[in-house]
């Protein structure tokens, strides 16, 4: 099961540069510990101390949100895209 | 006029600058917020995105648009130059709120005050809770602060 991910550039430090790079999961929360594994400190900004999904990261599925899929939950499938941005916000 | 020290500048030309008062204003009095990408620090895009809030107070981009915006760059070798929001009834300085949620140092905060009747744009970094300011130029020129005291 190969996942492919787009690292943001404000991310990379943690990826050593790269801009995709390829998970294995049948499940977000799989995915998401198996980018912890390969790049240690991407997967723990994803989510936040509970193991929640961060509130102010966005994690997408196929360009959808994933609080509008299974959250951490979501099925992934062969060939899946997971895109990560920071959530841009203020007042 | 809340001050911070300055470092570098924002280059804006005209058109971009218009374009961003023109997005503030229409959806006025709520705050509107975007993206601006280029390359070598020169504005080649501008992304409206929806403020998921919808708020006089508050801005979050809308997950999807912002996603759209970002794999845009992405594909037109595109950096993200500045992200910038409105603030309609208060000055062109980055709130608490603006500080305590900035998550891309790399980018320039833009900032489009509605406060006057003539619009302010101020720009800053905002890195580990941190502000400086960048100095905005429209095509090469300092702007100047348009509710300045007459010197």
């Amino acid at each position: 099961m190969s996942i492919e991910v787009r690292v943001p550039t404000v991310l990379r430090t943690h990826t050593d540069g790269e801009k995709r790079v390829t998970v294995e999961g049948a499940t977000l929360a799989e995915a998401i510990d198996d980018l912890e594994a390969r790049y240690p400190g991407l997967g723990d900004r994803l989510r936040d101390d509970e193991g929640n999904l961060a509130r102010f990261v966005n994690v997408y599925v196929n360009d959808e949100d994933v609080r509008f899929l299974g959250g951490q939950q979501t099925e992934l499938a062969d060939g899946d895209q997971i895109a990560i941005l920071p959530a841009v916000a203020g007042g | 006029m809340t001050r911070a020290e300055i470092h570098g500048r924002l280059d804006l030309d005209r058109d971009t600058w218009d374009e961003i008062v023109a997005h503030a204003r229409s959806d006025f009095p709520f705050e509107v917020c975007g993206l601006l990408a280029g390359r070598d620090g020169q504005i080649e895009q501008i992304y409206r995105i929806p403020n998921a809030a919808r708020s006089m107070t508050y801005y979050s981009m809308d997950p999807k648009a912002m996603l759209h915006a970002f794999n845009d760059m992405d594909d037109h070798d595109l950096d993200l130059i500045a992200i910038y929001h409105s603030h309609t009834h208060t000055e062109a300085f980055p709130s608490p709120t603006d500080v305590e949620l900035a998550t891309y140092p790399d980018a320039a905060y833009l900032i489009c005050s509605l406060q006057h009747d003539e619009p302010h744009l101020r720009a800053f970094d905002i890195v580990d809770g941190r502000i400086t300011e960048r100095l905005v130029h429209l095509d090469g020129e300092p702007v100047a602060d348009p509710a300045a005291d007459p010197a």
